[in-house]
């Protein structure tokens, strides 16, 4: 069991206590505490149950404009104790900064709502085992090419988590989260894929059902089988919305307040600029009853809200929490500890008409390594996925790289499908993208 | 009973009151006649990190983590949980939860020994007291001035230093304790250079199982600072980078990351006891070109990657991996090495008490050659000389793997010319050692700052590799 909401709130006040008793001028605390399981089968087999159970707590501490901070997963009266005193004497040795310090006391969130995000699921594992069994069966049953298993996970957690400061704020909740995966092989001579194909809910009675998600997982992988390799050119390319989040996440990176201040974003003082065709928008909406990223307040208590970032192709706001505020001469967005449940305007393609629109050129399935430049936007990862012409796929690629500026790919994107069936956060459907640079052979 | 053991039981088991007794119990409670093997993990782990950030120390934080992971397998089955409660009651509870992988328990009796260290690889110190805390402001400080000393188009500077203390426990089904007093530090300088509007960032750092006092030594840390501006104005004059397929010449050191990727990952243990890997059943086989020796070495001393014993209590070793081109060995922990009727090698390694050990790499490098580096370089005619590299990743099962550049420059006719902008790199694990055809008598290891992930885990990791011409890789370049 993990531990309750009135349990973790006496912690965060005797944590801010003790602060204030060791000489702080200011506060803050977090207090975690999680429990859960994980099952793995393969092969029709149980492979591995995880009983889950975690917690922690963090402080950070204010001397006037000097700051320190602690974490610890040990939770007894003394670890407390402890981990303020180290947090109090790191303050000591950092320097004067204008901008350290709580949120505006203005921007807390006061009173906010309940987003629906607690769904225990009260399952044992004789359950757990039962529905990934299904998942890998739902996949071997699917292809005969699918020829072995690295196996079907569900996994439940639950917990609960306080935060609060020494402007009096204190707020939590509880949190649900439940998945089911499964990850198969396909082989066909010489030629072995792998992939997979998983759902995360908050709420778990919406999870996919493991048929779904075992005959995705195994869809997945016997397509790949036999993959090419395309020769080097330019053509245009189609990021299906599985992975379409990516290029979002590398947008909010570049418009990140830290970025901003720093000057290491490709998308440095960029307010107000185009840099999407005009018909392009893009929200956060923290708000989204049991979204999986959806929360009521940020990492510092600030009140956060749905917001336009792109409209109309234009940047209308940077991501800030109230350091990179300060820091900008701005008022903190509540995005301290990133963006929450984005979604950017879709048309009315589907991904089969995209690829009939398109004719000539590669769909991207799979995306691989780091090749993104945070400071610069270039662009160049491994691919997989396959070729298209005269608007049909013809046959699957591999070990090609793509290739191009974050900048540019954003303004070529031609459409944005209507594919927008994806778990996670995010809501897009498939990219379609005027041109990039493929390398192959 | 060595030193080291005794250090363990003071900081992990006596502040619990948890003797010897208890720790039969249990174990006792944990294992049964059907059980294969079971473990007890405890793990005491103090982390001190910094951060100077636009000429300021912007950020310290202090991290405890403690707990005991509690393992039970039968055949292929493993039940785990943990407990960050090191109280007996807990204890009795975690092992209950990890040993209802079986239904019935009948238990025997065991007894408690410490099993002899060998010669241990790094010093028992906390690193986090080995340098007092205005020396580490002081060094933070210098660093930051070199860098900006260095160049004036050098524009932000971030420098981290981190100090952490590992103390693990664990005890076998046979009763057998081992453990192991871990220091790590590290040290990273990143920076952001302008010149006419144009933005280019680079860092380096290093790393040992040592005291903060290394990066003192031989001005080592100031030396982070310079190279990271190099690299970074370097950068600055980059061009687009070709795209397809061409030779490739790979400095030494940390461009090792394509033995650990290519390679490396596939010769884990577990992906080959499950035939997941390109790898899977080719011991024996030719695999590279017969320059080709690669080892994974837990047992250099004081190197970022090397365990005294890994965190199942097996000493760590030197595996060879591939030799002369012939794939030798995989790296295994206990329970694959069991399922596969080999010897486990001591790559059982776990990211923490709360994470099942798994199969993992410790220095895996690459064997000299015998030609001199500038050799290899003249003998190109069109190619690319990479040298320094951010990061890869493989799948293991289509042997796909890419790495992302951070420095590298064209080649022409056997000489070294323009530098060129960050690109990836994209082959195949079980073809690209096949294509090496000249290795350099130049061996060197990384600085000691990789860390590898698998299955949400990050592990500490050493890479190493004498230059090597690879006579064809995709390129992934913008310029056609």
């Amino acid at each position: 069991m993990s531990r309750s909401i009135e349990q973790l709130e006496s912690m965060v006040a005797d944590l801010l206590a003790e602060a204030r008793k060791q000489g702080a001028s200011a506060a803050e605390a977090a207090v975690s505490s999680s429990a859960g399981l994980s099952l793995t089968v393969r092969l029709s087999e149980v492979e591995t149950v995880e009983h889950t159970r975690d917690q922690g707590l963090s402080i950070t501490v204010y001397f006037g404009k000097r700051k320190g901070s602690a974490n610890t997963t040990d939770l007894k009266p003394a670890a407390l104790r402890e981990a303020v005193n180290k947090a109090c004497t790191i303050a000591r040795y950092t320097s004067e900064d204008d901008c350290a310090g709580l949120a505006d006391p203005d921007l807390l969130a006061r009173d906010y709502p309940d987003l629906d995000l607690y769904h225990p699921w009260n399952i044992d594992t004789e359950r757990a085992k039962e529905l990934a069994l299904k998942a890998e069966q739902a996949a071997r049953d699917h292809d005969r090419r699918i020829s072995n298993s690295e196996g079907a996970t569900l996994n439940t957690q639950s917990g609960s988590f306080i935060y609060g400061n020494s402007h009096g704020f204190v707020g939590g909740y509880p949190t649900t989260r439940h998945s089911l995966s499964c990850v198969v092989l396909a082989q066909d001579g010489d030629s072995m894929q792998r992939d997979y194909w998983y759902d995360s809910r908050r709420d778990w009675h919406e999870l996919l059902s493991p048929d779904a998600i075992g005959r995705k997982a195994a869809a997945n992988a016997v397509a790949k089988l036999n993959a090419r390799k395309l020769g080097t050119c330019q053509a245009p390319v189609i990021f299906r919305a599985d992975i379409a989040p990516h290029l979002l996440h590398s947008l909010t990176g570049a418009l990140r307040g830290h970025a901003q201040y720093r000057q290491s974003s490709f998308l440095l003082d960029s307010l107000q600029q185009e840099i999407f065709p005009n018909w392009v928008s893009i929200q956060e909406d923290p708000h989204i009853p049991k979204g999986l990223s959806s929360a009521p307040f940020d990492n510092q208590g600030v009140a956060t809200r749905p917001k336009n970032i792109i409209r109309d192709g234009v940047i209308q706001t940077y991501l800030l929490d109230s350091y990179s505020a300060c820091k900008l001469n701005m008022k903190s967005t509540g995005n301290a500890g990133g963006v929450r449940n984005l979604a950017i305007t879709t048309g009315d393609l589907s991904l089969e008409q995209m690829l009939r629109e398109m004719g000539k050129g590669l769909l991207v399935t799979e995306l691989m390594g780091q090749g993104v430049n945070a400071v610069t936007g270039d662009y160049s990862r491994g691919a997989a996925g396959f070729w298209v012409e005269n608007g049909e796929i013809q046959y699957p690629v591999e070990e090609i790289t793509i290739a191009g500026n974050l900048k540019d790919m954003y303004r070529q994107l031609l459409a944005v499908g209507s594919d927008t069936d994806i778990p996670g956060s995010t809501h897009t459907g498939s990219w379609w993208v005027e041109q990039m640079t493929i390398a192959g052979n | 009973m060595s030193n080291t053991l005794n250090l363990a039981r003071e900081t992990l088991l006596s502040p619990a009151g948890i003797d010897d007794q208890h720790l039969q119990r249990i174990m006792n409670r944990l294992m049964s006649s059907r059980l294969d093997a079971a473990d007890l993990y405890f793990q005491y782990s103090r982390q001190e990190s910094w951060v100077l950030d636009d000429g300021i120390i912007k950020e310290g934080n202090f991290n405890l983590e403690q707990g005991a992971g509690l393992r039970a397998i039968s055949g292929e089955k493993t039940g785990f949980a943990y407990t960050e409660d090191l109280h007996l009651e807990n204890l009795l509870e975690a092992a209950s939860c990890a040993h209802a992988i079986t239904q019935a328990g009948q238990s025997g009796r065991i007894a408690v020994t410490g099993r002899e260290s060998r010669e241990i690889l790094y010093p028992s110190l906390n690193p986090l007291e080995s340098l007092p805390d205005a020396q580490k402001i002081d060094l933070l400080k210098q660093l930051d001035a070199a860098a900006r000393a260095a160049d004036p188009r050098v524009k932000q500077v971030t420098v981290n230093l981190v100090a952490n203390q590992d103390t693990i426990l664990v005890m076998d089904n046979q009763g057998h304790l081992a453990a192991d007093l871990r220091p790590l530090i590290l040290c990273y300088v990143n920076v952001i250079v302008e010149e006419n509007g144009r933005r280019e960032q680079a860092g380096t750092g290093g790393g040992c199982r040592g005291p903060l006092t290394w990066f003192l030594e031989d001005d080592r840390a100031l030396g982070y600072a310079r190279e990271a501006v190099r690299q970074a104005l370097v950068n600055l004059e980059a061009i687009d980078t070709p795209a397809g397929a061409m030779t490739v010449v790979l400095g030494p050191g940390w461009p090792g990351i394509l033995l650990h990727e290519a390679v490396g990952h596939g010769l884990e243990g577990d992906f080959n006891r499950k035939g997941l890997s390109a790898f899977s059943g080719r011991i024996g086989e030719k695999v590279a070109s017969p320059l080709c020796t690669v080892v994974d070495d837990g047992t250099l001393p004081g190197r970022r990657g090397s365990l005294t014993v890994d965190d199942e209590g097996t000493p760590a070793s030197n595996t060879v991996l591939i030799e002369n081109g012939i794939l030798k060995g995989y790296m295994q922990d206990k329970l694959n090495a069991r399922l596969m009727g080999m010897a486990p090698t001591g790559n059982g390694r776990r990211e923490s008490y709360a994470c099942l050990p798994l199969p993992r790499m410790t220095n895996t490098y690459m064997l000299p050659g015998e030609h001199e580096p500038e050799e290899i370089i003249r003998s190109v005619k069109k190619g690319l000389y990479a040298v320094n590299f951010a990061g890869g990743q493989v799948d293991i099962t289509s042997g796909k793997f890419v790495f992302s550049l951070s420095e590298a420059y064209l080649i022409e006719d056997g000489k070294i010319t323009a530098p060129v902008k960050g690109a990836t790199l994209i082959g195949n694990g079980p073809e690209v050692l096949t294509r090496v055809s000249m290795l350099g008598n130049d061996l060197a290891l990384d600085q000691g700052v990789g860390t590898c992930g698998k299955d949400g885990q990050s592990v500490p990791v050493g890479v190493g590799q004498p230059t090597m011409k690879v006579d064809e890789i995709t390129v992934g370049g913008t310029a056609v």
